[in-house]
């Protein structure tokens, strides 16, 4: 009796979360499959449908090799990446600790800073963007641009440079990690920090001391989301890329989705870094969305 | 003698005294000023207070430029004095970019490839994440492996496969591709809706489901009648992200609707050419030929976050709710 309300449980669990398996073997699975067979081919489209040519590993060659933007596209978005995951998460962390203060229309201040995540999508990012909407008027004014060009070399300015007229736009993706920071800052025991008060200790050291290490498991998801969201996020140059190539008659399919697969790779390196960086102290748990799993 | 030294004791007295009250002024200031604690006085907060309002406005501003871009005619637009505040309400720009848009159409595109997907993924991620959460069975951390993989997979990667299937069965050009996907749990960040569920049934007591099959409720309907109407916070937040997500999806948009269908986000591509398809090139409407200019472009942008903007004025605080009330971040 036991064994069979056992069992029974198990397959309504099943029954439950089948339409998942199917929907990820029909939209995931077989489509990562086939997306590394084009990789290795030469894609045409005739008249009777798809011919695909094996061609081994050249148009992962040809990527690295011959194409005259995507790797210079690829390494740009990277250095852009490495510069705003930063930005994203010190600006989010400092927003939510002014929210965490004990101050009048907190709805108001999480309402304003989490309308960017409503209201944009690429187009709309672009629109402003290129409109000049998104540059904050004081820098222009100073000529920090300026400076920048003149000491560093254009490898790097140039990054460093659209991450500055960019900046807004850069400070719109953090919506959700102020959230998320939110959450964590607010589970944190206000005893302890009576009691690191008490010892005198004051706002600045009980920040580094108490605050920091108690949100450190937040950090790292923040960095997990963040990574996510930018690279696949419309706003890089990249993934326009690998679109134009698909309807590009001398590339085509199967250079298209190489390019995708050398873009996941990238992504993935980002996330086992930001792991590999989360992993030195055993006592914090790397992801706590694992945890109950 | 005598008298001097007895004004001169009077005066060290009194300037003794002043200074007690001094200092005790002095350090009541203090402590208004700077609190006990170092984050409770008053300066302290003026600091938080000047932080985040600059920092909202900096937020704000390209929302701000977009509404007072609008409004201003071509005259305000060329002069130079004219920073913020229009001279006068103009409206004009708003009655073409409603026009090019073709607004109601295309809004009714946009609805129908928003809403009916959203409403697939509420429905089923439910299901899905009401299976993770109540039942144990053997395999389930094979399936969060494999939704982590679907959180971080690229669509790019799958993109083609995905385009080659839909074309094969004619779906391309209609809202099924992004429909039909939803059914099954997946679509646009599907995974995170199936977790946002499954922190949510989980607060729910077991207590509650064993009372209703006690009373001979099976597990359908005890998911039916017990769990779902107490779950409505998760339902409405799984609801409102996946419309504006939906909504705001320009990439794989535009590649499966193609030329067939448009929504509202993929108008503004094609704003310039449809602006002087209706009012350029000589046989315009009225006769009066008219170039673009930004503050048509910028109604035109403003026209098409509008709905959302509405949407996140009554619907604020439950897309803030989001990560407190359901764990996103999952301790």
């Amino acid at each position: 009796m036991k064994m069979t309300k056992k069992m029974r449980e198990a397959l309504t669990g099943y029954a439950l979360v089948s339409p998942w398996i199917v929907g990820f073997i029909l939209f995931m699975a077989y489509p990562i499959y086939y997306s590394t067979y084009l990789s290795f081919h030469k894609v045409t489209i005739s008249a009777d449908g798809i011919v695909t040519e094996y061609i081994k590993g050249d148009n992962y060659k040809y990527a690295f090799l011959s194409d005259p933007e995507f790797v210079e596209k690829l390494l740009l978005f990277i250095k852009t990446a490495i510069g705003m995951i930063p930005i994203i998460i010190v600006f989010s962390m400092l927003v939510a600790l002014l929210i965490n203060q004990p101050i009048r229309m907190k709805g108001l201040f999480r309402a304003v800073f989490f309308l960017p995540v409503v209201i944009t999508s690429g187009e709309v990012i672009n629109e402003l963007f290129s409109q000049g909407a998104t540059a904050m008027p004081l820098v222009e004014k100073y000529g920090i641009i300026e400076i920048i060009k003149d000491n560093l070399s254009p490898a790097w300015s140039s990054p460093i440079i659209s991450l500055i007229q960019q900046l807004i736009l850069i400070l719109w993706f953090s919506g959700v990690q102020i959230l998320i920071f939110l959450a964590g800052l607010q589970k944190v025991n206000r005893q302890v920090y009576e009691a690191a008060s008490i010892d005198g200790a004051s706002p600045w050291v009980s920040f580094w001391k108490v605050t920091l290490p108690a949100i450190k498991p937040f950090i790292a998801v923040n960095m997990i989301y963040t990574t996510v969201d930018l690279f696949t996020n419309s706003f890089s140059d990249v993934i326009t890329l690998i679109k134009d190539n698909m309807f590009n008659l001398t590339t085509g399919f199967g250079y298209a989705t190489a390019l995708a697969w050398i873009y996941f790779g990238v992504i993935f390196v980002f996330l086992m870094l930001i792991l590999l960086l989360f992993r030195n102290n055993e006592d914090v748990n790397v992801r706590p969305r694992r945890r109950r799993a | 003698m005598e008298p001097t030294a007895k004004l001169q004791k009077v005066k060290l007295h009194q300037s003794l005294l002043q200074k007690t009250m001094l200092l005790a002024i002095y350090n009541r200031i203090k402590r208004i000023a700077f609190g006990r604690q170092g984050n409770d006085g008053l300066v302290f907060k003026l600091f938080v207070y000047a932080l985040l309002i600059s920092v909202g406005f900096i937020y704000l501003y390209p929302i701000l430029y977009l509404v007072s871009q609008s409004f201003k005619s071509l005259n305000d637009l060329l002069d130079p004095t004219v920073l913020w505040i229009p001279q006068k309400l103009y409206l004009e720009n708003f009655v073409q970019a409603w026009h090019v848009l073709n607004y109601m159409d295309t809004f009714w595109n946009s609805v129908l490839n928003s809403v009916v997907p959203a409403i697939g993924q509420t429905v089923s991620c439910a299901v899905v994440g009401y299976g993770l959460a109540k039942f144990r069975f053997p395999g389930k951390s094979i399936i969060f492996g494999l939704m982590m993989i679907t959180f971080i997979v690229p669509s790019q990667v799958v993109m083609i496969p995905l385009y080659l299937m839909f074309n094969d069965y004619h779906m391309l050009g209609s809202s099924l591709p992004f429909i039909v996907p939803t059914i099954f749990g997946q679509g646009i960040k599907g995974v995170l809706f199936i977790l946002i569920y499954m922190q949510f049934f989980r607060t729910i007591p077991t207590s509650l489901e064993e009372a209703a099959q006690m009373d001979g409720a099976g597990f359908i309907r005890t998911f039916f009648t017990v769990i779902l109407p107490i779950s409505t916070p998760a339902i409405v937040v799984v609801m409102l992200f996946s419309t504006v997500w939906h909504w705001n999806e320009t990439y794989l948009t535009s590649l499966y609707l193609g030329d067939s269908m448009t929504t509202l986000p993929l108008m503004l591509k094609t704003f310039n050419d449809s602006f002087s398809r209706l009012y350029g090139g000589g046989a315009a409407v009225g006769g009066k030929h008219q170039n673009i200019n930004e503050s048509i472009r910028m109604a035109g942008t403003l026209l098409i976050v509008l709905p959302l903007l509405i949407l996140y004025l009554f619907a604020q605080k439950r897309f803030v709710e989001v990560v407190d009330k359901t764990g996103i971040t999952g301790e």
